[in-house]
């Protein structure tokens, strides 16, 4: 931190919060009927919670010089770790056939891709700020896209297809900040969409009419039309390989997102006791810790995935508004952190550490209730795990420094 | 598109802003699922964790008239299993039988119960041994979801001397599950399953109580009680009877072991019955909590056929008992008086056509009145009898004094008799497409021929004899009587006919069957065999005393030869009821 100026308290205090209300929760989530090994894990999680305190104070001395030197080895550390657990990891939790664990001699020590997914935040700032101008062209986008590319695709490999969202929508997020068109976003985006849309040839024939007239209205280089079409076109058409290609538990998921009610009893079992367990707690909720859905074992993976359907059960409706709440401050916040911040670097740093953040949030909290397909991200601060914990407080000690070397007072709410 | 600090500011306007309809999105989906559809979640919620265990009613005790009970229910313990899916329920069989014996047809069997209802405890055993739930309560921790239960057993105090009224009880099947009858019925219900059990299911049944288990995920059982206010199941209030428990008990040792029939005793103005038999029977108590496999086996293979009811189900020729049908036909139409005599004296049989009708005693019986043949059971006066009274009528006369009908005992599966239709033509010439004659109406007026009585039916024709012409249906559960004239005489006839009876038993066909100081009036039968000439059925349907009958009596030995043997049975039967009540009898007889 600069010597003598106030560190961005607002900040700090709504992530200590957050992380109260986190451990309290995992704490909850280990009351259950039949005891189970989670009754213990809070305890694991609290002693997360100070190293990552820890980590976040020594972070937040080092100043934004620091990280611009630490970018790239840490870029090029995080993807060899990664392609190494490709051949080494061993399976999580959740989905046990994906190999995102680093364990050596046996002991799982943590998910090198929770630390991967800050260090590509470096890098891509680094190489969207190199330039004084936004990318205007897919071509001027190659250099950020090999960026983010190289690590999802060794994450894709794992597989672990809920980081990989993570690493898009942190993508997007940055070129969006970095201020490339709107116009451009969606043509980038435009293959992905037509790869979803593609199982209703319909909804997928629109999108590519729009799309054809988008090219025709923005007017990119010829290639650059052509590229996206053809793009658009194959994405389509390999859609339902792709589909053949996914893992039975993956479909699965997609298919129940698609429609909760196409197999109760398997794949969308998760999603209906999440819904239920949410659903019944009401205005206040059952009481903390006193959740039956969660004491009862109805609710999976109530300590990780699903910890925010313990929040809706135990505290109900209003528990879920002030935890949105804190979020939406804290989002904030860093937006704020990343439009007072001096250098382009900087800036796109705090706005990359608070995507990942939403995104994750979105998709975490979406898939409680069904508004997103469940793929098993946590939630910042509140699922139980220790890596995920300690980079979200490395995140916080980032955005602490660069708060502080930011302009114009740090310390008021308002900005 | 630059990084100038306003360009900044105003992504940072926009990033807010989305950020803003996010959250409201997100708030109102909460506020959706949690305020709008909290109802329907609370209710999921509550089906998830709780389970219905139902609390079985016990059934209502059965009485005698006496109130000496025939049925009662005693404390067992029924053992179930709560599975959330069957694969559970299927290895936690397997955990099960590795403690305790169980059979795959037994494992199979409570799978099939789970499927029909997977959201109650699948029974396992309707009817444990203390030892059993001893044994398992110490496995408890190894299966959860395990439920043991006290749960009231049927018992029958005089076992099978009882069983050919009261039948006795089982699991529901599940034909009878997917049956109307048993509509609101669930799998693993006891029910009644033949007789009285049967028949008066709906009022033994009463009503099944609730109470609410807390179960996990994986069926385990987290409290058990507390979860939800429990249902006190209701008893059913006991069934009085018309039954003489000791009159019963003193059948059923009549009949011991060796003897193969039926025998029913029902007073005559009320159609109470006071007792009714069929042997060889069966023991009712092995049938609770499941049959075993051998004792099954033993009963269905059996030649005597123990699990038919031989006084409601089995039908004989009724034999000379039915000549008194005949005999009334013969008064009511005014073609015969007690005292008329026959144009042809008996010699021993009777020519008609082309064919030679025997009588049964070979010397003949020369020229008899009505009365006469009656007490001497003479063919040939009956055969002449029957000609007079003619087919049509016969057939007519028969189906009035309710030889083609049940007799309406509250009993279930009551056989109708074998007797023709009022279409008599078309039922004779269905039966003999080669042609019949008028010599039909011989066999038919002496109780062969297209005649096939219940043993309870021809009880019921002797009561409407004994009293003044009408008959009572039989009622083995207490209520009102209900009574059809069957045929109208005046009382001299009556009296005549009683007293023609009366003579059968003192110096007639059944002099076997006196009884000492009480003048009992009865007829034999002898029912010609078709399984085996050699060997005939025996009947004996008679009444007593003979001037104000108290109890009328039907006895049906198959393969029991002769009438007198039945008749005897009949007597020893009369002679232990009215003898207990002998003070009353003395009043009315006088010294």
């Amino acid at each position: 931190m600069r010597r003598g100026a106030r560190p961005d308290y607002p900040l700090v205090v709504v992530a200590l919060l957050l992380s109260a209300f986190g451990i309290a929760m995992v704490y909850s989530a280990g009351q259950t009927d039949y005891p189970t090994a989670v009754a213990n894990l809070w305890r694991h999680q609290l002693t997360w919670l100070g190293l990552g305190l820890a980590a976040a104070w020594i972070v937040s001395r080092a100043s934004s010089r620091v990280l611009d030197f630490m970018t790239a080895p840490a870029y090029v550390g995080s993807c060899f770790v990664l392609l190494v657990l490709i051949f080494v990891g061993k399976g999580g939790l959740g989905a046990s056939n994906n190999h995102s664990w680093l364990a050596i001699g046996g002991v799982k020590l943590g998910q090198p891709s929770e630390i991967a997914k800050l260090a590509v935040v470096l890098m891509l700032a680094r190489v969207l700020s190199e330039r004084k101008e936004a990318p205007d062209s897919l071509v001027e986008l190659w250099p950020s896209a090999l960026v983010v590319g190289v690590p999802l695709m060794l994450i894709l490999l794992q597989p672990d297809l809920g980081t990989g969202i993570v690493f898009l929508g942190m993508y997007f997020s940055m070129l969006f900040w970095r201020g490339v068109s709107w116009q451009l976003l969606t043509l980038l985006a435009s293959p992905a969409i037509s790869l979803v849309l593609a199982f209703n040839t319909g909804m997928w024939g629109a999108w590519f009419l729009l799309i054809c007239a988008l090219v025709l209205w923005y007017k990119p280089e010829v290639v650059e039309g052509v590229v996206v079409v053809v793009a658009n076109l194959a994405f389509g058409v390999a859609a339902p390989l792709l589909w053949d290609k996914l893992n039975p538990y993956q479909q699965g998921r997609l298919k129940v997102f698609l429609d909760s009610s196409a197999d109760p009893l398997r794949a969308s079992y998760h999603v209906i006791q999440s819904q239920v367990a949410i659903g019944s707690g009401g205005w206040l909720g059952k009481g903390f810790t006193e959740g039956s859905q969660k004491r009862l074992a109805f609710l999976p993976a109530q300590h990780t995935d699903f910890i925010w359907s313990v929040v809706g059960e135990e505290l109900g409706f209003i528990g879920v508004t002030i935890a949105l709440g804190l979020f939406f401050v804290l989002f904030l916040r860093c937006t704020r952190v990343a439009a007072r911040a001096t250098d382009s670097f900087s800036s796109l740093v705090a706005f990359g550490l608070v995507s990942i953040w939403i995104t994750h949030l979105i998709e975490n909290v979406g898939m409680t209730l069904n508004l997103m397909p469940v793929t098993g991200i946590p939630l910042p601060f509140f699922s139980y795990g220790g890596s995920f914990l300690l980079a979200s407080w490395i995140s916080v000690g980032i955005l602490v420094r660069l708060s502080a070397e930011g302009r114009g007072p740090a310390h008021s709410l308002v900005g | 598109m630059s990084f100038h600090p306003n360009a900044v500011q105003q992504r940072g306007r926009t990033a807010g802003a989305l950020l803003s309809l996010v959250f409201i999105f997100l708030v109102g989906s909460f506020f959706r699922a949690q305020v709008l559809q909290n109802a329907q979640f609370a209710l999921h919620s509550d089906e998830n964790r709780l389970r219905e265990i139902p609390i079985p009613a016990p059934r209502g005790r059965i009485l005698d008239r006496k109130g000496l009970v025939i049925a009662e229910d005693q404390v067992g313990y029924t053992v179930s299993l709560l599975a959330p899916r069957e694969s559970q329920l299927v290895s936690a069989l397997r955990r099960l039988s590795a403690t305790v014996e169980m059979s795959q047809e037994q494992q199979d069997a409570v799978v099939r119960r789970y499927r029909r209802s997977p959201n109650r405890p699948a029974v396992i055993f309707a009817d444990a041994t203390f030892e059993l739930v001893s044994v398992l309560e110490e496995h408890r921790v190894e299966l959860p979801g395990l439920i043991i239960q006290a749960s009231s057993k049927r018992w029958y105090p005089e076992g099978a001397a009882v069983a050919s009224l009261v039948g006795y009880t089982g699991e529901i099947s599940e034909q009878q599950l997917q049956s109307k009858g048993f509509l609101g019925y669930k799998a693993g219900q006891q029910v009644g399953k033949g007789g009285l059990e049967l028949r008066y299911e709906s009022r033994l049944r009463g009503r099944e109580g609730v109470r609410f288990v807390e179960v996990d995920a994986l069926g385990r059982v987290v409290r058990e009680a507390g979860a939800r206010p429990e249902l006190t199941p209701m008893a059913a209030p006991p069934l009085p009877t018309n039954i003489d428990l000791d009159l019963q008990k003193y059948v059923y040792g009549l009949f011991g072991d060796s003897l193969v029939g039926a025998a029913v005793a029902i007073e005559p103005k009320s159609g109470e019955v006071l007792a009714l038999h069929s042997a060889p029977t069966f023991d009712p108590n092995r049938f609770t909590g499941g049959i075993p496999v051998d004792y099954w086996r033993s009963l269905t293979t059996d030649k005597r056929k123990p699990l038919y009811n031989k006084a409601i189900q089995g039908t004989y020729p009724p034999g000379s008992t039915w000549k008194l049908a005949t005999a009334v036909m013969g008064l009511e139409l005014g073609i015969v008086k007690l005292d008329d005599r026959m144009p042809t004296p008996c010699t021993g049989g009777f020519q008609y056509g082309n064919r030679y009708f025997k009588c049964h005693d070979k010397r003949g019986h020369g020229a008899v009145s009505l009365a006469q043949a009656i007490e001497q059971s003479c063919d040939v006066y009956f055969y002449q009898l029957g000609l007079k009274i003619g087919l049509a009528r016969l057939v007519a006369g028969g189906i009035t004094l309710g030889s083609h009908a049940r007799s309406g005992i509250d009993l279930p599966a009551e056989m109708r008799p074998q007797f023709p239709d009022s279409d008599y033509k078309a039922y004779f010439t269905r039966k003999y497409p080669g042609g019949w004659n008028q010599s039909a109406s011989l066999n038919l007026s002496i109780g062969q021929g297209e005649n096939s009585q219940t043993v309870v039916n021809m009880a019921r024709f002797y009561t409407a004899l004994a009293t003044d012409g009408q008959a009572a249906q039989p009622r083995v559960v207490q209520g009102a009587a209900q009574r059809t004239r069957l045929f109208t005489l005046d009382s001299t006839q009556m009296r005549g006919i009683r007293n023609a009876l009366a003579g059968v038993v003192s110096r007639g066909t059944a002099g076997s069957a006196k009884i000492q100081g009480v003048v009992l009036a009865g007829k034999t039968g002898t029912a010609q065999n078709s399984q085996d000439p050699n060997n005939d059925h025996a009947w004996f349907v008679g009444f007593a005393p003979a001037d104000d009958p108290k109890i009328v009596v039907a006895v049906m030995l198959e393969f029991g030869g002769h009438g007198p043997r039945a008749a005897k049975i009949a007597a020893r039967i009369i002679e232990h009821y009215l003898k207990v009540s002998a003070t009353q009898f003395i009043q009315t007889e006088g010294p």
